[in-house]
């Protein structure tokens, strides 16, 4: 029998991607019960190095993974069943708590499922846990969590990058293969960057939000981490299309995310704008994204260099008006009224209710919402939050010409490594301008995939490939082509060694 | 751009944010210079541009006028901080100080 029963069965090898996982399954090589058991020892091997989890569920794990074993047997598998996959701690599980990295919402436990984790869970996927954020996924690098900062598995002293980054530092680390994070101005693209890792911003709309703790609702996205484009194929695969409960999914079908997987890079139109060369990148980013534009060239892909997004800089500013002006809005319901944390003992009502936000939330969440009550108050509307949503238009409009001649837009992720922990916590701008380069796709709504890009003095450079809308599978086919001609996304850090089965 | 004390004293309160007098400060210095960044938008010629709240909108997403079950209130007041029965306990809403 494959099916363990605690006895220690097979070393498993957590190297392998999460569609190797599911053969081994299917082949009755190891149980999904002794994959989840060797899953939840890495993790919490791993915790105390690099704190990817604001919460791992072994209880919850382990018993889906029996599930997942019955439906192995039964010949009733899907994609997912049996894989572990780590949750962004915004995205609501029902009857385990979801914080959003934020002390306001300290003992929150959903009564509901995300439409997200309803559709894993149907699959029979098996959650190792709760993966830390920055607070209300607000920050680039996890160190506004309410719960500690998660450390980049490549170099304990340095960020993972954000708001996603414990689910991309867990991947990275070969905890879990796979990882759900959400992108709001680069949230699951610059972890995957910073962490040697893939990440998928799908179109705007492309995945339900209902369920997920809202920040801007006009901009953000639930997406795939993975270390393989096939890997991050199949989780959108699971996520995407039209939900009922979610009004501004799209009604456009959903189609094979692995379609373009044979088809290579010959012929592909290819744009690289001269504004993805921003001041301030470094030169090992510059010289990893010219070798890979060289390779798109090698491998028969059209580059046009003439390809140009002027408000690329200014899309920056727009996002710092519209993004708080969102989140002033989303946030307001936290008034320690329904759920959460509850000031008691002030002067009255509305000193309660300032109290309890003024303790409940952290430093950067504050700085947003005082950025977007500003920008929306009276005499100041019309000159920040109208003028930006007009600037937001001519993004759009950039971005469509752009790829009217071209199947694909490329930059550099970010602009610079993984930088160290604290050396960007005292000036929020400069926190703010990693995002140079993928907070525009954000404000346009294109779909984006951040794929390894090789290394800069030891640590990761992700390139960033840029799409028309509802065009993932053109990012996909591009990455699993990169992925045959290059062994960066094979490359582990150090700490993986770190749970590993003896 | 400079903001005074008193305009970030004003946004907290619109924000419904207690502030301490060190995080007033350090909150003037921070949002003046991060607005200081956006009014980068002021010299793009938007005259005649439309604005886009959501890229690719769908408008008017209606769905049947079907009733559906709630719920169970019991699930729904577990969250609360503070409840009484089937009510969650709130402070006195009339008469407040500073409303």
């Amino acid at each position: 029998m494959p099916h363990s029963t605690g006895s220690p069965g097979p070393a498993i090898d957590l190297d392998r991607s999460a569609h190797e996982h599911a053969s081994a399954l299917r082949a009755g090589e190891y149980s999904a019960r002794a994959l989840a058991e060797a899953t939840l020892a890495r993790v919490q091997a791993q915790e105390p190095a690099i704190h990817a989890y604001i919460r791992v569920t072994p209880e919850e794990a382990l018993a889906q993974a029996d599930a997942a074993d019955e439906r192995l047997r039964a010949g009733d598998a899907a994609p997912l069943t049996g894989i572990p996959v780590g949750l962004k701690d915004v995205l609501s599980t029902q009857g385990v708590e979801t914080t959003a990295g934020s002390r306001i919402l300290e003992g929150f436990t959903p009564i509901i499922d995300c439409t997200v984790v309803a559709r894993l869970r149907e699959q029979g996927a098996v959650f190792a846990g709760k993966t830390n954020l920055d607070e209300f996924a607000m920050g680039s690098s996890t160190e506004h969590s309410g719960y500690g900062a998660t450390s980049n598995p490549w170099d304990l002293e340095r960020v993972p990058g954000g708001s996603s980054g414990g689910s991309a530092a867990t991947v990275a680390a070969r905890g879990v293969p796979i990882a759900l994070g959400t992108d709001t101005g680069g949230s699951i693209r610059q972890p995957a960057a910073l962490t040697g890792i893939v990440g998928l911003k799908p179109t705007y709309g492309r995945v339900s939000r209902y369920g997920v703790v809202a920040f801007a609702s006009s901009l953000e996205q639930v997406g795939p981490f993975a270390r393989d484009a096939r890997d991050a194929a199949t989780l959108l695969q699971a996520i995407a299309g039209h939900d009922p409960n979610d009004a501004t999914t799209a009604p456009e079908p959903v189609p094979d995310y692995a379609e373009r997987f044979e088809r290579g890079l010959e012929g592909l139109r290819v744009g690289v704008p001269g504004e993805g060369l921003v001041a301030g990148l470094e030169d090992g980013v510059r010289e990893a994204f010219e070798q890979a534009v060289a390779l798109f060239e090698q491998e028969g892909a059209v580059v046009d260099r003439s390809v140009s997004l002027p408000s690329l800089e200014v899309a920056l500013s727009a996002y710092y008006i519209i993004a708080p002006a969102e989140a002033s809005a989303n946030l307001a319901r936290y008034d320690g009224v329904k759920y959460g944390y509850r000031f008691t003992g002030g002067e009255g009502m509305w000193d309660e209710m300032e109290r309890t936000r003024g303790n409940g939330f952290g430093d950067e969440v504050k700085r947003r919402i005082m950025i977007g009550a500003y920008a929306l108050s009276a005499g100041y509307y019309d000159a920040y939050y109208r003028k930006a949503q007009q600037v937001r238009t001519l993004v759009r409009a950039e971005f469509e010409a752009a790829l009217a001649g071209n199947d694909l837009l490329l930059t550099p992720t970010t602009p610079t490594v993984a930088f160290p922990l604290g050396a960007k916590l005292d000036d929020p701008l400069a926190m703010y301008l990693n995002d140079l380069l993928t907070i525009p796709v954000n404000i346009s709504g294109n779909p984006a995939i951040s794929i390894p890009g090789g290394f800069s003095e030891g640590l990761p450079v992700g390139i960033q490939l840029i799409a028309r809308p509802f065009e993932e599978a053109t990012l996909l086919g591009a990455a699993h082509a990169c992925e045959a001609l290059t062994d960066w996304h094979a490359q582990r850090p150090a700490l993986a060694e770190i749970g590993a089965p003896s | 751009m400079d903001l005074s004390s008193d305009e970030v004293r004003h946004i907290a309160r619109l924000a419904r944010i207690a502030l301490t007098d060190e995080e007033t400060e350090r909150l003037r210095g921070e949002l003046s210079s991060i607005l200081g960044h956006c009014q980068a938008l002021s010299a793009i010629d938007t005259s005649g541009v439309a604005p886009t709240a959501q890229s690719f909108s769908l408008v008017n997403v209606e769905r049947s006028d079907e009733p559906r079950a709630s719920e169970p209130v019991s699930d729904v007041l577990a969250n609360s901080p503070a409840r009484e029965g089937d009510y969650i306990r709130v402070r006195a809403v009339l008469d407040q100080p500073d409303g």
